[in-house]
């Protein structure tokens, strides 16, 4: 229950700092990316099914407030956890640069699928301009917001872990 | 044991792929329910629109505050030396004043002549705050302080500077979503002032940087469009109140297939910072309905 409020609040955070708060500290229009981070953290840290929720949720909160239709980002957004998700078994909390890889892949391929079911498919065809202006930037600015928030979701799932972990020992 | 559901001590667990089929399913029946109607938006708006709308308004708030205190405390100084000086403008003004208040007069009269501006005067409007924007990078939507308890309803047009910005295009009760014209989704139909043409203004992420949006699909036969001239909303769009300022034509050229032009236009609105924006609570159906 703690661990479901807490991501929960965490999802919360970061929606509302993205659209608010890095707004205003955006270089050139582009925000980065936090629920990306957030999605993918939670998969590789605690697996498939729990990066594919929070992935849902994040993604249905963009959808409700900012998204033409419900379950388009819902639905990007609960792969990238899910697939994340797979990676679960080779992660440890010292090592950071597979965190970063998969965060990096994860906002790249965000952006993909985004440019191809948004603007492709609409007839909009210079890959090359949407990637330079709006694909890359994102990744860039994404990176540098995960130094500072990565450590921070690794110390609260590491605080829950440890709190659960207790729990079960005194019912034992 | 059945294969969807695991037994694990006392708790029940479905595994992750089931899991992720049966959210696919949701969404992409969300996705086709919801891609031209608005099934769902009531009790999801209003539900998300209480838990996150008071965070994102505490938020802008604080913000606000902590940038108006330290600007206050660099311009004490400053402010003491313009007391000054503006004392001694109050003098110049107020003579100035007496002149300009003559002008408006002239101003009125020049007004009814040209029953254009008067015209938007006439609509009952109420100012929002910005309380957010777009979470991705693709498209341009904000979201504003004000929604159906303040009596705002989708469609409504917003404009901020005496130019259009959007329409509301999803609304909870404390919140509005609200498309810009410039989002790269977006299409007016608009008519310059000097011909009666119509054309399609469209948003553009690609010129979105350099301040300029796209329109097209305008037929100028007589070549009586020209640079400078002034776009606004025309009567066909069934969304969009006639004769809003869009903005100015910067550029036109011929298109290839020697029918048409196209170009570029200055939108009137200066879209990188807005903060508040005034919605017009009138809408397209229920003016024409008050006309009949």
């Amino acid at each position: 229950m703690a661990r479901k409020i807490t991501v929960a609040l965490l999802i919360l955070m970061c929606f509302v700092l993205q659209s608010t708060v890095f707004r205003g500290l955006a270089f050139g229009g582009i925000v980065p990316n936090l629920l990306i981070v957030l999605t993918s953290s939670f998969g590789f840290m605690r697996g498939e099914t729990e990066g594919l929720l929070v992935g849902f949720f994040s993604g249905l909160l963009c959808d409700i407030f900012f998204g033409e239709m419900l379950g388009f980002h819902a639905l990007i957004f609960m792969y990238i956890g899910f697939l994340n998700g797979k990676f679960c078994h080779i992660f440890f909390p010292e090592d950071i640069r597979l965190p970063i890889a998969l965060i990096v892949v994860s906002d790249l391929s965000y952006g993909m699928v985004c440019y191809v079911l948004m603007f492709l498919l609409r007839g909009k065809f210079d890959f090359p301009f949407y990637f330079k202006s709006v694909i890359f930037p994102e990744v860039i600015y994404t990176i540098l917001v995960t130094c500072l928030l990565y450590p921070f979701i690794l110390a609260v799932n590491v605080r829950l872990e440890r709190a659960e972990k207790r729990r079960a020992q005194k019912f034992v | 044991m059945s294969p969807v559901i695991k037994r694990k001590g006392e708790r029940f667990t479905i595994p992750s792929k089931y899991l992720l089929f049966v959210l696919t399913c949701l969404c992409t029946a969300l996705m086709a329910l919801t891609i031209g109607t608005d099934l769902f938006n009531r009790p999801l708006n209003a539900a998300a629109g209480y838990v996150v709308v008071p965070f994102q308004q505490g938020i802008s708030r604080v913000g606000q505050w902590l940038s108006s205190r330290s600007e206050e405390l660099v311009q004490i100084r400053q402010l003491l030396e313009e007391n000054a000086s503006l004392r001694e403008q109050v003098d110049e003004l107020t003579v100035e004043n007496t002149l300009l208040l003559q002008e408006r007069a002239e101003l009125n009269r020049l007004r009814e002549l040209y029953k254009l501006e008067s015209q938007y005067e006439d609509y009952r409007k109420v100012g929002a705050h910005i309380t957010g924007r777009d979470t991705g990078n693709w498209y341009s939507v904000f979201q504003i302080d004000k929604g159906e308890d303040d009596g705002l309803a989708l469609d409504m047009n917003v404009i901020a500077d005496g130019g259009l910005v959007g329409r509301i295009t999803g609304i909870g009760p404390n919140w509005a979503r609200v498309t810009s014209i410039i989002s790269d989704n977006a299409h007016v139909s608009a008519k310059t002032l000097s011909g009666t043409d119509p054309l399609i203004v469209t948003g553009d992420l690609k010129t979105m940087a350099d301040g300029v949006i796209r329109f097209g699909q305008l037929v100028d036969s007589q070549d009586a469009v020209a640079v400078g001239d002034k776009v606004v909303t025309s009567h066909i769009s069934d969304k969009y109140l006639p004769n809003i300022l869009i903005g100015y034509i910067q550029t036109i050229n011929r298109d290839s297939n020697n029918l048409t032009k196209s170009g570029y236009i200055t939108p009137a609105v200066d879209f990188e910072h807005l903060e508040e924006v005034l919605v017009i609570l009138d809408l397209k159906e229920q003016i024409q309905d008050r006309e009949e």
